[in-house]
C-alpha cells in the first residue's frame, strides 16, 4: 500500500488493487462525518418516538418491544445499514460518504461490527472526543473504531464527466509548456462553465506576463490554448 | 494519442461498463464483464501515465473501483456457517485467548468472592459500594413470597423485563469489551466493578435471609450470564494487551489483528446473553417453580456452558487471523 510522504498532507487514499493499477479515494473529514452522524440520530429518534407511541399502545409488554427497539438502534442500526446497503447509512447517504476496508473493498460483517462496538470509546468522555481526536490526529481521518476494524469512511464522487470544451478558437501556443503548465491550462478550459467570468479573469491575468492578454481576451486565449492541448485542430 | 481521440476510441467501452454496472439486479455472472473490467483498468493507468484530465481520470477511476467493489467482495452468509461458528469457531477463539479469559475470569471471580465474604461476615459492607436505596431494591426484589423475583415491580410482565435484560447486559457486555480499547483499563473497571457488585448483593441478600429466593433466581441465567461477561472482558483484555504489547507489529496493526479474533468471542458472548435474558424474564423469574428444580435445571446449565467451553474447538485450527 503506497503511503504518502509524510511531508505532505493528502485526502486522497491510494490502494494498488490486483490488476496493477493505483484506484483513489477521497478520505472524508470530520465535518461531514458529524454532519451523518448527526443525521442518523435523527432518523433513530424519529422511529424509537413512533415505537414508542406504538408500545404505549399495546400496553405494559410493549415496554419490552420497546427497549429491544432501543437496543437494536443503538448499537445495530449502522451495522444493518452498512451491510445491507453498501456501506452507507441514510444520514451517509445523504452526504455521499461510504464506509470500506481500507483496501478499498466491500465493508464485512466482522469489520462492520467491530467498528460500531467501538463506539462506545469513540463517544468518551462525551460527544464523540475521543473520535474527534483520534479522527483529526490520524491520516486517513479514521476513529478508534475504524482502526481496530481497519475501514475507512470515503466520499462518493459525484461530479459527472465535465468534458465539453468551450466553443473558441483553436490556437497553438507560441511559447513551450511543461507537461504541468499544459495540465493546468487543460483543467483550467474544462471548468470555463463551473468558474464565473470574474474568477476566470482573475486567473488568467495571472499569466499575462506570459501571455501578454488581460481580462476576457486572456480567458479566450487560455481556452483556444486548452483546445489545443486536448486534442481539438 | 491526445485526449479527445482516445475518448473517441473508448467512449464505447466504457458506456458499455457503466450501463452493465447500472443495470438492476446486477448480474455478475455477465461474461462481458471481466473483459471490460480489465480493459477500463489498463485505460485508467494509460490516461494516468499520460496525464490526461483530472476529470477522465476520475471518471475512469470510478468505474475501475465499482467493479472492484463487486470483485474483491468478502465472504457472504453460507450454509452451515452458524453452525460452524457455533461448535467450531466460537469455542476455537475462547480457547486462543486461554489466559484472556482465565484473566477475565480472575479479574472478576476474585473480587466478586471477597465481597461476598466480607458482606456475609458483616452485612452493613454492602454500604461500601452502594446507595442504601439502591440495597432496598435489591432486598425487595428478592423478598420470598412474591409472585415474580427479580424485579421492583412484581406487575412488569415477563416480556418487557426480556427487553430490559436484552438493552441492559448486552450494552454491558459491549462496553466491557469496547473498554479494552483503552490499553484494557476500561475492561478491567466493568469487570472488577460488576464482580464486586455481583458478590455484595449476593452476600448481603444471604445474610439478610433471602438466599433462597436469590441463589435460586440467580444459578439459571447466571451459567450464560456472567460467563458471557467475562467472554466479553476476555475480548476487551485482548484488544487492550495488544495496544500495550503489540510484539513484532505496530500498534496499530497489532490492533486490527487483535479485533479480530477478539470479536469472534464477542459474537459469542451476544450469542449467550440473548439466551440469558430470555432465561432471566420467563425462566428465573418464576415463583411456581420450586427452588429445587431451579438449582437442579441451572447445576445442569452451568455443566452444559463449562463443557462446552472446555471440550469443544480442540480439533480446529488453533493459529489466528
Amino acid at each position: 500500500m503506497p503511503e504518502a510522504s509524510p511531508h505532505l498532507f493528502d485526502t486522497i487514499h491510494a490502494v494498488e488493487i490486483p490488476e496493477g493499477i493505483d484506484l483513489h479515494a477521497d478520505l472524508s473529514g470530520p465535518i461531514p462525518r458529524a454532519l451523518a452522524y448527526a443525521s442518523d440520530l435523527g432518523i433513530r429518534a424519529v422511529i424509537l418516538m413512533i415505537g414508542g407511541i406504538i408500545s404505549l399502545l399495546i400496553g405494559k409488554a410493549g415496554m419490552g418491544f420497546w427497549l429491544i427497539l432501543s437496543f437494536l438502534l443503538e448499537w445495530w442500526y449502522p451495522v444493518f445499514f452498512e451491510m445491507l446497503r453498501q456501506g452507507q447509512t441514510p444520514g451517509k447517504k445523504f452526504f455521499n460518504l461510504v464506509v470500506v476496508n481500507e483496501d478499498l473493498t466491500p465493508v464485512t460483517w466482522s469489520s462492520s461490527i467491530i467498528r460500531n462496538l467501538l463506539r462506545a470509546v469513540d463517544f468518551l468522555p462525551s460527544f464523540y472526543v475521543a473520535g474527534l481526536v483520534s479522527l483529526t490526529a490520524t491520516r486517513r481521518f479514521q476513529r478508534l473504531g475504524d482502526l481496530a476494524a481497519g475501514t475507512i469512511v470515503i466520499q462518493k464522487s459525484l461530479q459527472g464527466r465535465a468534458t465539453a470544451l468551450p466553443d473558441a478558437d483553436t490556437q497553438a501556443p507560441s511559447t513551450a509548456f511543461s507537461a504541468a503548465e499544459q495540465d493546468a491550462i487543460i483543467e483550467f478550459t474544462l471548468r470555463h462553465k463551473s468558474l464565473s467570468q470574474a474568477r476566470q479573469e482573475e486567473l488568467s491575468n495571472i499569466l499575462a506576463p506570459v501571455t501578454h492578454k488581460q481580462g476576457r481576451e486572456g480567458v479566450e486565449y487560455l481556452r483556444a490554448l486548452g483546445n489545443w492541448f486536448m486534442g481539438a485542430r | 494519442m491526445r485526449q479527445q481521440d482516445f475518448e473517441k476510441k473508448y467512449g464505447e467501452v466504457w458506456l458499455a461498463l457503466e450501463q452493465l454496472l447500472a443495470r438492476k439486479p446486477f448480474n455478475d455472472d455477465a461474461i462481458e464483464l471481466p473483459g471490460l473490467y480489465r480493459q477500463v483498468s489498463h485505460h485508467l493507468s494509460l490516461a494516468k501515465s499520460r496525464r490526461y484530465t483530472f476529470s477522465l481520470v476520475s471518471h475512469l477511476n470510478h468505474l475501475v473501483s465499482e467493479c472492484h467493489h463487486k470483485y474483491y467482495q468478502g465472504s457472504t452468509l453460507y450454509r452451515y456457517q452458524f453452525m460452524r461458528f457455533l461448535f467450531i469457531e466460537f469455542p476455537a477463539a475462547l480457547r486462543r485467548n486461554k489466559l484472556y479469559v482465565l484473566a477475565s475470569l480472575s479479574i472478576f471471580l476474585l473480587p466478586a468472592l471477597i465481597m461476598w465474604g466480607l458482606c456475609f461476615i458483616n452485612p452493613d459492607m454492602i454500604y461500601t459500594i452502594m446507595e442504601p436505596a439502591q440495597v432496598v431494591e435489591f432486598e425487595n426484589m428478592y423478598e420470598p413470597g412474591q409472585e415474580k423475583f427479580g424485579r421492583e415491580r412484581s406487575s412488569d410482565t415477563d416480556i418487557a423485563m426480556f427487553g430490559y435484560y436484552i438493552q441492559h447486559n448486552i450494552g454491558i457486555a459491549f462496553q466491557t469489551f469496547a473498554g479494552g480499547l483503552l490499553f484494557g483499563v476500561g475492561a478491567v473497571f466493568y469487570l472488577l466493578f460488576n464482580g464486586l457488585q455481583l458478590g455484595g448483593v449476593a452476600g448481603h441478600i444471604a445474610q439478610v435471609g433471602y438466599g433462597q429466593t436469590f441463589y435460586s433466581f440467580v444459578i439459571g441465567h447466571g451459567a450464560f450470564e456472567l460467563t458471557a461477561i467475562v467472554y466479553a472482558g476476555a475480548a476487551g483484555l485482548r484488544i487492550g494487551l495488544a495496544l500495550i504489547a503489540p510484539g513484532n507489529f505496530r500498534r496499530f496493526d497489532a490492533l486490527r489483528l487483535a479485533a479480530k479474533d477478539a470479536v469472534l468471542i464477542v459474537y459469542g458472548a451476544i450469542l449467550m446473553l440473548v439466551i440469558a435474558a430470555f432465561l432471566e424474564a420467563f425462566w428465573s423469574s418464576s415463583s411456581t417453580l420450586t427452588p429445587s428444580i431451579k438449582y437442579a435445571v441451572g447445576a445442569l446449565f452451568w455443566l452444559l456452558v463449562i463443557a462446552y467451553s472446555c471440550l469443544m474447538g480442540r480439533g480446529a485450527r488453533q493459529h489466528g487471523y
